[in-house]
């Protein structure tokens, strides 16, 4: 058990020194000559006009915050899909009370207009 | 074949016998699990490079072409042409950018999709760990890829990979949903979340007990990793390349490597959760589960050479408004039928039996919801074109 999650920080280690380790060597191998306009912000050939890091669209915030609540009563879900088999008749009323939990949950997302993209 | 089979535990036997006679047990532990993360390593780049090579062979068959051909035998040179040239070539780092966040995002980006391979059973006994979480772990890994990506796409300081950013985050954290979704009731019918016990539960593949659950579970994945048809984080034709339009070198290359895993790690996932893993006839375990793997990665190919790119709205109405109910009815009636008959004690053949017309009745309701909003669908589709046309003639 604690072997397999060992085996996990050091998987993490190493694939976290792949992109660390191919970056290094390109950085030694590849020409540096910048310039000002290789530099420039790439936008269709044009000088970048106004500014970029402009205010997000409201719609991504309502997206985030419904994937959160889906999310989280998921991850609930798991450990009820486990033991399914084992609790019988209380695990299927127990699945209808969830799932309707989440259906209203998504029908009041869905009448308020909320999953529109506009 | 018994010594096939094998193979690879016999391997990783001989290298502990080695190291066993100087080192401490602790030692031998910690050199053997090094050397299978390693070797773990090895096989995502590798994988990486066969898929670039196999992506463009196969999409230049679809599209009537010969695909790459001349360096090396079938071109299989080709990836190693285009490593070299990723590493020689100029890194460009635009002066508006965030020179932090833009030089961690290809960073960021690679370690999540790799990270995936640990919890996948290639053979019997043959996964780097068999954590008793594995699918929850697996979900937990991928969510953190937008990370990555947001922060190329917010670091470049650039129009174009912000809205390519924005996008990617909205449609990961959307199809999440469904995907997550959609394998509760594998995990209902095997009753354990580790990926070698759901292999070994499928004395019946699951994807026969759970049809409807391997589609969605299918298309989720496919807008998870962002591939066309989903691939409007990236979409060439209106934002350019999204978020890594101002990346170059082999920069670029990560956000690719990172990709290109994804969609071995997901065909992988698909493969262990629906088709039997590495469960198979005759060949060996591992030949089965890279067979199976495969097959999944040409699907997901065919997709992107067959269907053309959907609209952002389309995209999201298609997360939320069908994707979501049908995975919540999909479980309803797989919790139903699981009540009635024990898939546990029941034999392979009754519940194949009694999933498979739980599955067909959900089918006929989805038919006759769709048939009975067509009218309703084809009112609000003309709605958007003609918003559409009117703002294209202002």
């Amino acid at each position: 058990m604690l072997r397999d999650y060992a085996f996990i920080l050091i998987f993490s280690a190493i694939a976290l020194s792949v992109p660390i380790l191919g970056l290094s060597i390109a950085w030694l191998l590849r020409p540096k000559k910048p310039g000002k306009i290789k530099n420039a912000t790439y936008e269709c050939g044009l000088e970048t006009f106004g500014e970029t890091w402009v205010q997000f669209k409201v719609q991504y915030y309502i997206y985030a915050l419904i994937f959160v609540i889906f999310d989280i009563e998921t991850v609930f879900l798991y450990p009820w899909a486990v033991a399914y088999n084992k609790l019988g008749l209380f695990a299927l009323v127990e699945m209808f009370i969830f799932i309707a939990i989440l259906v209203v949950g998504l029908l009041y997302a869905w009448r308020t207009d909320a999953l529109e993209w506009v | 074949m018994q010594f096939l089979d094998n193979l690879f535990l016999n391997i990783s036997q001989v290298i502990r016998n080695l190291v066993g006679g100087f080192l401490p047990d602790w030692g031998v532990e910690v050199v053997m699990m090094t050397v299978a993360a390693a070797v773990l390593v090895v096989i995502a780049v590798v994988t990486m490079m066969f898929l670039t090579w196999m992506e463009r062979k196969v999409v230049g068959r679809i599209q009537d072409r010969l695909g790459p051909n001349r360096v090396g035998p079938f071109g299989l040179m080709q990836p190693i042409a285009d490593m070299v040239k990723m590493f020689i070539k100029e890194d460009i780092t635009p002066r508006e950018a965030n020179r932090w966040v833009y030089n961690l995002g290809p960073i960021v980006v690679v370690p999540p999709a790799i990270l995936a391979l640990a919890v996948i059973p290639f053979g019997r006994g043959l996964s780097g760990a068999d954590l008793s979480i594995g699918w929850l772990y697996l979900a937990a890994v991928a969510s953190t890829s937008v990370i990555g990506i947001f922060m190329a796409g917010w670091g470049s300081r650039n129009k174009y990979a912000l809205l390519g950013a924005m996008r990617a985050a909205a449609q990961i954290v959307s199809y999440e949903i469904p995907q997550v979704l959609s394998v509760v009731g594998v995990i209902l019918i095997a009753g354990s979340l580790s990926m070698q016990r759901i292999v070994e539960a499928q004395n019946v593949w699951f994807v026969f007990l759970q049809p409807v659950a391997f589609i969605i579970f299918l298309i989720a994945s496919v807008a998870e990793i962002e591939r066309s048809p989903f691939d409007l984080p990236e979409a060439e034709s209106e934002i350019i390349a999204g978020y890594h339009t101002e990346y170059s070198g082999l920069k670029f290359g990560m956000f690719f490597l990172a990709e290109y895993i994804s969609t071995f790690a997901v065909s992988a996932i698909g493969a262990t959760m629906f088709l039997g893993g590495w469960r198979g006839p005759v060949l060996p375990g591992w030949i089965w589960f890279l067979a199976k793997t495969y097959l999944l990665v040409f699907v997901v190919l065919w997709l992107r050479g067959t269907l053309p790119r959907i609209r952002v709205d389309q995209l999201m109405n298609f997360a939320w408004k069908v994707l979501v109910p049908l995975a919540l009815a999909n479980l309803l009636v797989a919790g139903l039928i699981a009540a009635i008959i024990n898939p546990a004690e029941t034999p392979g053949f009754w519940t194949f039996i009694g999933f498979l017309l739980g599955n067909l009745l959900l089918i006929a309701a989805v038919v006759m919801v769709g048939v009975l909003r067509a009218p309703e669908m084809e009112a609000s589709e003309a709605a958007v074109v003609g918003a559409k046309g009117a703002l294209a003639g202002q």
